[in-house]
């Protein structure tokens, strides 16, 4: 037999097999680069450095939110040890249950290997017990966080809260993991951007079993850069004294600087300690704020739409003045056959009326504006061309707009206007006498309190408003955002604000709706107004004013619900205000109003 | 026909051989270093680490092999009969007095060391293979020669299933090889690689159960018995209507054979696989053949497995995922890209996901941290290696030598074949060493000892003829 050609036969089947080994390795290593990315995935771990939020301030620098550390223990259940599970769980306050539920939760994910969290938030004082005797349990170790911290204890609201990301947030914004915390509301949401900083990220290695290992050479960590501080609106004591006035009532007081648009304080009440939503205690507490029936979560101040009531009067006189509908001097009946009135009067002119909150004067005034012989021959066609008009001039009052300010979900309220109407009654169905309501503040129109005070805000500047803010400085020495230094001018004539101005004083003069709250050394213009209630509730109470009357520095839009005539309830708490932040302190004279105010309870009406 | 001693001993020598077997052992033991290096203890010389010990094994290795090539070459042919017993004796002694590692019994602890007659025992059948079929011009074309060489390689094969240790059995299939050169019949060869194709696909179609009509749920195998049976009468009816009548007889017979042993073999395969074979191995050839993955997305499709994130799908303990060791192996070499991630920088490596990383598994450690370049190298060392092996072995005026350097060729081949195939996916996991490469003093020692002893036959080539 021959046998030569077996050789050849032998080293082929070895060339063969080792080229299909060449072929596949070159696939394998070259070609396909899903190995690659699967080895990456399984031996690499970003983890991420978070910075410091950004501390927030009062326009003292007076600290308002700051940072406090506490520690999440984390537990890998497959590194775990059999333990002395009795004395883990009285050391962490916990169930054994926990524990193995939580584990069996890792297995059913198939995240065994991966680090779970066990017990969320322990305080620094509660921790330093634990760390004492973490070491006996392999397994479990602890990761520090940091919360915030509100050490005024005010401003909730103003100040907004931080929380865990939801998973529509997570959804609409790349830079977020799922496990992040995020601002919710307030400056917190406004300002996210600036306060959160820019992650860092630091690159380790993963083993089979879950251990990190730091990583040497190929990838540099990236440094985390911590959030930038903030200067807020916000006076502190203002705000604390505002919530002290506001203590047993539902309501709100909007202050704002008038010549820059600041927010000096914005209560909502009831309110509440802000470090109630803050660490372990905050999914308990969220929940009982949700469920009380005085919504303590809701901020009036932005998100409340009311009608606005007397208050509203300001904005007519100045709109009809502007039409030319009226002169200063028009003088109108006191016709109480259509709509009631109150008070001693007969035959005012406009500063008088706008004084004695005369109601048909107002009726009249508005259906000057509104039906202004434009169109002769239909009262209906020439309605809806005058209303067009009003409500250009309502809406430059930031009526029915977010007023550009910076709070997260302000409401815009609802300036009714041509289209709303016809929606509502049919085109060409309505006419003034359908919707005189509107003239007194009444009826469809719904203000927020932000843009009532606003409006306090336009008549102390005669003619112009900055958008309201809360942020005075990015970073400490910074600038506002640059929509904040930008007036909106309504471009009614500063004369007409002369004839407003003047009988807003003496509102708080002898004879004024608010005589009793007027303040000694002060000149505060103001205008009260009494919004009625369906359901036979007590009236609310309102009242916004601005001081002083040359130069103003502050006004004010006090809301308080279900209290009755604004001139008793809200009016002094305005000028309260107004003293504790012009003077510091609060004189003798009026230390009987101030207690008045205190002990009034409202919130069982 | 004792050598003429007039030259020195390591004149003759294949200096080349011996060179690219240095270089196998250093860049095995470099590698074996990055696998199990351990922080505290930097020293590659340490004698509590693996590597230290490899190093020991190395420094054995070098001196036994010396010490063969000092050796006179008759003495493997006149004692190759005891040394093929003293291993059979091993063997035996395995069984009795073994301690089990990996659930096979095949570890003789002596002092601090276990010793593994298996990897030795190559050794003897390729010296007792070469005696008998040098000393009897043995002729492959009978029977007897053939059962006798059977027997050779089947008792100490035996001894290792009884172990049992599947994979020091398979490369005993390498002898084929050996006695293919001496003459064996090359059906051998094609009969069986034939079986493996055929078994595959029985194991394919098996795996699977198929609702049959009237028969109900059953093994898919059966339509592929179907199928050989339809072609087996195609076959019959087309002998019938195309074949001279005086040859027909003689087609039906080997027709009706091979169709009768097609459907018995793939039936046997199942039953085999079904209830012979221990899970983990069943689960193995499943894997390899793409199979039990299948099986895993059944059940995630099932259950309401939530999307994971893609490490934790590959992250799992090796009990709860029967193919865990393949893909890590796998996704160690591909992550090894073109240049590879460096020495001692494999992240697979390092982090421990790669499984037996520094004995079975060494390969994806190289592959890993030395890319496709330094995988080719190694692949190219081996074929190399093997390659001049044969032409050695061809030169040899001794069929002694021939037969055994045919021996030594083929074992490095195959389990090149078994470990490269199954650390790139190709074969099912199979615990055997990578010659040279992998950690373990007996397969080190026993590798050198079998290429040494065929170098110092070659060196004694031109003045001896046995």
């Amino acid at each position: 037999m021959n046998l030569d050609g077996r050789r050849i036969t032998i080293i082929l089947i070895v060339c063969v097999i080792a080229i299909i080994f060449v072929i596949r390795l070159f696939f394998l290593q070259v070609v396909n680069s899903t190995w690659k990315e699967q080895a990456t995935a399984l031996t690499e771990e970003e983890i991420p450095l978070y910075p410091p939020r950004g501390i927030i301030y009062d326009r003292e620098g007076r600290m308002l939110v700051t940072n406090q550390t506490v520690y999440n223990l984390m537990v890998v259940p497959k590194k775990v040890q059999p333990f002395d599970t009795l004395s883990l769980c009285n050391l962490l306050r916990i169930q054994p249950s926990d524990i193995t539920t939580l584990f069996a939760k890792a297995k059913a994910r198939g995240e065994y290997h991966r680090p779970q969290l066990l017990v969320e938030q322990i305080a620094p004082a509660d921790y330093a017990a634990i760390s004492e005797q973490l070491y006996k349990f392999e397994g479990f170790f602890a990761e520090s966080r940091t919360l915030r911290v509100y050490p005024q204890r005010a401003g909730a609201l103003f100040l907004g809260d931080v929380g865990k990301i939801s998973p529509g947030e997570y959804k609409a914004n790349p830079y977020y993991t799922k496990q992040e915390y995020i601002g919710k509301s307030g400056i917190e949401k406004a300002y996210e951007t600036e306060l959160r900083g820019i992650k860092g990220i630091k690159y380790a290695f993963r083993d089979n079993v879950g251990n990190i290992k730091d990583q040497e050479g190929d990838k540099e960590d990236q440094a985390a850069i911590p959030g930038t501080d903030l200067i807020c609106t916000m006076d502190a004591d203002l705000q604390n004294y505002g919530e002290k006035l506001m203590q047993n009532k539902r309501g709100c007081i909007v202050a704002i600087e008038p010549s820059t648009g600041e927010i000096l304080a914005m209560v909502s009440a009831p309110t509440y300690d802000p470090n109630l939503l803050v660490g372990r205690v905050r999914g308990h507490n969220f929940n009982v704020m949700t469920n009380d029936a005085q919504k303590p979560l809701f901020n009036r101040a932005t998100q409340a739409q009311y009608r606005p009531g007397s208050i509203f009067k300001l904005a007519q006189s100045l709109t009809a003045l502007s039409v030319g509908a009226i002169t200063a001097q028009t003088r109108i009946h006191c016709n109480r056959g259509i709509i009631g009135c109150h008070g001693n009067h007969s035959y005012d002119d406009l500063e008088m009326a706008i004084v004695h909150s005369c109601n048909p004067y107002f009726r009249e005034v508005m259906h000057r504006v509104v039906e202004g012989n434009r169109d002769p021959k239909s009262r209906f066609r020439d309605a809806r061309l005058g209303l067009e008009i009003w409500q250009g001039y309502i809406q430059r009052f930031g009526f029915g707009t977010d007023l550009h300010c910076d709070i997260p979900s302000v409401k815009t309220g609802n300036v009714p206007g041509v289209e709303f109407y016809d929606k509502w009654y049919g085109k060409e169905q309505w006419a003034f006498s359908t919707i005189y309501s509107l003239s007194i503040g009444e009826g469809e129109m719904l203000v927020t309190p932000l843009q009532m005070c606003n409006m306090a805000c336009v008549i102390a500047n005669r003619g112009w408003y900055v958008a309201p803010h809360t942020v005075k400085q990015i970073g400490i020495g910074g600038k506002p955002r640059e929509d904040f230094l930008v007036r909106y001018d309504l471009g009614i004539d500063t004369a007409h604000f002369t004839t407003v101005v003047n009988a807003m004083e003496k509102v708080l003069q002898p004879g004024g709706t608010a005589w009793r709250s007027a303040l000694k050394d002060i000149v505060v213009c103001g205008k009260t107004g009494t919004v009625q209630n369906a359901g036979g509730k007590e009236d609310h109470a309102v009242f916004i004013c601005f001081a002083p009357k040359d130069n103003p520095k502050i006004a004010i839009a006090v809301y308080t619900e279900n209290a009755g005539f604004g001139g008793t309830w809200s009016a002094p708490v305005a000028t309260l205000m107004i003293e504790k932040y012009l003077n510091d302190s609060i004189a003798k004279s009026s230390e009987a109003r101030e207690k008045l105010i205190f002990d009034a309870n409202f919130l069982d009406r | 026909m004792s050598s003429l001693g007039r030259q020195h001993p390591l004149a003759n020598v294949d200096w080349l051989t011996v060179i690219v077997y240095g270089a196998l052992v250093i860049f095995g033991w470099m590698n074996i270093y990055s696998a199990a290096v351990v922080d505290t203890h930097p020293n590659p010389m340490d004698m509590s680490q693996e590597y230290g010990k490899q190093f020991l094994f190395i420094l054995i290795s070098s001196f036994l092999g010396l010490m063969v090539l000092y050796m006179e070459g008759e003495f493997f042919n006149k004692f190759a009969i005891y040394i093929y017993g003293l291993f059979i004796l091993l063997l035996l002694l395995v069984l009795a007095i073994g301690t089990t590692v990996n659930g096979a019994k095949a570890w003789i602890q002596i002092g601090g060391f276990a010793l593994q007659p298996a990897e030795f025992a190559k050794i003897g059948v390729g010296l007792m293979l070469a005696k008998y079929i040098s000393n009897t011009k043995a002729k492959f074309n009978n029977w007897k020669t053939r059962l006798i060489a059977a027997v050779i390689i089947g008792v100490p094969a035996l001894l290792i299933l009884l172990q049992p240790d599947v994979g020091s059995l398979l490369t005993f299939v390498a002898f084929i090889l050996a006695l293919y050169r001496e003459g064996l019949s090359g059906n051998v060869l094609i009969i069986g690689l034939g079986a493996i194709v055929f078994g595959v696909l029985s194991i394919i179609t098996g795996f699977n159960k198929i609702n049959y009509p009237f028969f109900g749920e059953q093994s898919g195998v059966f339509i592929l018995m179907t199928i050989v049976f339809v072609i087996g009468l195609v076959f019959m009816l087309m002998i019938k209507n195309f074949v001279v009548p005086r040859n027909r007889k003689k087609l039906y017979l080997i027709t009706i054979l091979s169709t009768v042993a097609a459907i018995g073999f793939s039936f046997s395969v199942n039953f085999m696989i079904d209830k012979v074979l221990a899970k983990h191995q069943k689960t193995r050839i499943y894997v390899t053949l793409g199979l039990e993955e299948k099986e895993e997305d059944r059940s995630e499709m099932s259950g309401d497995a939530e999307t994971a994130e893609a490490a934790d799908i590959v992250i799992r303990s090796k009990n709860d995922d029967p193919g865990y060791n393949a893909r890590m192996a796998k996704i160690a070499v591909g992550n090894g890209g073109f240049f590879g991630q460096g020495y001692m920088q494999g992240p697979m490596t390092k982090n421990k996901y790669v499984p037996e990383r520094w004995t079975d598994f060494i390969f994806s450690v190289i592959s890993e941290e030395w890319g496709f370049i330094g995988s080719l190298a190694v692949i190219g060392l081996f074929v190399f290696l093997i390659v001049r092996l044969i032409n050695m072995a061809e030169r040899q005026r001794s069929q002694f030598s021939r037969v055994y350097g045919y021996c030594v060729a083929s074992i490095f081949f195959l389990h090149l074949l078994i470990n490269v195939g199954m650390v790139i996916g190709l074969a099912p996991i199979i615990g055997i060493p990578l010659p040279f490469m992998s950690y373990g003093g007996s397969s080190l020692i026993g590798f050198t000892l079998l290429l040494f002893i065929f170098l110092r036959l070659d060196a004694e080539r031109l003045s001896v003829f046995r």
